[in-house]
């Protein structure tokens, strides 16, 4: 079988074709560098991504949260990490870098918060 | 954050930062994706903690004093500010200046889109802010309108919240924001992009009902045959940023480039727009550096 895809390691954008055979990339063309070979590699037989969001909060001065995984997970476990995402809500004050959950879906990744929050002073 | 470091760092002890959101970070806090800081960090980060770098070493830094909540109103040529923070007008003149205003949005008035004017039509980042701040979906079924890089992570960022988005609509060639994000943020999820389109209409009463996008040729006229219709509740225009400096101009600049007003200097995204973050910080250092400068032969 044989796919399209692009070379996303710098700004030339390399149109790659790469032929596949029971999910193993067994050539790559197109690219004008080996990193594009490693590229493909990697999307075709393993694509990773970091999963970015926002949970919500209760009591704290922000209402949205922003995390992300401290480590990439499959790309095809983004959608249900997400639903785990959703079902957050933080009621303690977070750091910047603190795990708000372990080990998501036992991808080894834990979530983590971007954006430090605090206790809300003030009823809103 | 990063001129007024830079110009602390350069011997400046008496700066004032202001501020006109609640929080320290500007835009950044709102690009919870990742992409910032590989070049000034050597690290990948989200915005909100690329943010987070600077505020910290702000607030180590008591000589750097931080006003929230605080608007500035008006700028004459002297470098008389005036501003307002919450129960307080101020009035204070600067010995230099550092404008560090950012951008605002194109909005669908500047790219012509016909037809009805009912809501559901946001620009990109405004649609960012409403779902990352505030924690609002604007809507389930959308198309975009421009493939700069906030509509491409608002295409991605509305489908891992749940919405479905319709397509991408290009008038140019080719996308004009980051090959990455139209891999990450389109492909990932299969949402169709197409170039040399546009709409030629927006139809719905109260909310959008639809659009009717169609192929433009290399003179961008419009080949009919082409037409066809998408469903969709939010439109989302995402065709670029305009620098914002009304208070320069107030104060008689009418060339951000080649500003001729002693004492003042712009950086970051109301000098030019920027695609990545580490430059604005890059040359906001020299901005701050420059203003030391300033003061130092002032004296
Ligand atoms: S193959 Fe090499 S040159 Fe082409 S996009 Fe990838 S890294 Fe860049």
């Amino acid at each position: 079988m044989k796919k399209k895809i692009t070379c996303i390691e710098c700004p030339q954008g390399c149109q790659l074709e790469v032929d596949v055979e029971n999910g193993y990339v067994v050539k790559v063309t197109g690219n004008k560098c080996d990193k594009g070979t490693d590229y493909a590699k990697q999307e075709i037989e393993n694509p990773m991504r970091v999963l970015t969001s926002t949970v919500q909060s209760d009591g704290l001065e922000l209402k949205m949260v922003p995390v992300r995984t401290d480590k990439t997970i499959p790309k095809s476990q983004v959608l249900k990490a997400m639903a785990e995402v959703q079902k957050i809500k933080l009621t303690q004050p977070v750091k910047v870098g603190e795990v708000i959950m372990k080990n998501i879906l036992g991808t080894e990744a834990n979530l983590i918060a971007t954006r430090p929050a605090a206790k809300r002073s003030f009823p809103s | 954050m990063a001129a007024a470091v830079a110009a602390h760092e350069a011997g400046v002890k008496d700066i004032l930062l202001l501020e006109r959101d609640q929080y320290l970070g500007g835009i950044l806090n709102q690009c919870i994706h990742q992409g910032f800081g590989l070049h000034h960090f050597k690290e990948e980060l989200t915005g909100p903690e690329y943010a987070d770098r600077f505020i910290k070493q702000i607030e180590n830094l008591p000589q750097i004093e931080v006003s929230l909540s605080s608007m500035v109103v008006r700028l004459t040529k002297d470098r008389v500010l005036t501003y307002f923070k919450p129960g307080e007008m101020v009035e204070l003149k600067a010995k230099a200046l550092i404008m560090a205003t950012g951008c605002r949005e194109r909005t669908r008035e500047m790219v012509h889109i016909p037809g009805a004017r009912p809501a559901g039509i946001y620009p990109a980042g405004l649609a960012q802010k409403m779902i990352n701040i505030e924690g609002w979906l604007p809507g389930k079924e959308v198309v975009i309108v421009g493939s700069g890089d906030i509509g491409l992570i608002m295409a991605r960022r509305f489908t891992l919240e749940g919405a479905k988005v319709q397509a991408v609509i290009e008038i140019q060639k080719e996308s004009r924001g980051l090959i990455r994000n139209v891999v990450q943020c389109l492909e990932d999820f299969e949402i169709p992009l197409y170039f040399q389109h546009k709409i030629r209409t927006l139809k719905g009463k109260d909310r959008v009902e639809s659009v009717e996008v169609v192929e433009v040729d290399d003179n961008y006229n419009e080949k009919p045959e082409t037409r066809f219709g998408l469903s969709c509740d939010t439109v989302l225009i995402s065709v670029g940023l305009i620098p914002e400096n009304e208070l320069i101009e107030m104060a008689g600049v009418t060339d951000v480039i080649k500003i001729d007003l002693p004492g003042v200097f712009v950086c970051g995204n109301s000098y030019k727009v920027y695609d990545l973050v580490d430059w604005v910080t890059r040359d906001s250092v020299k901005a701050g550096k420059m203003a030391a400068e300033y003061l130092r032969s002032q004296m």
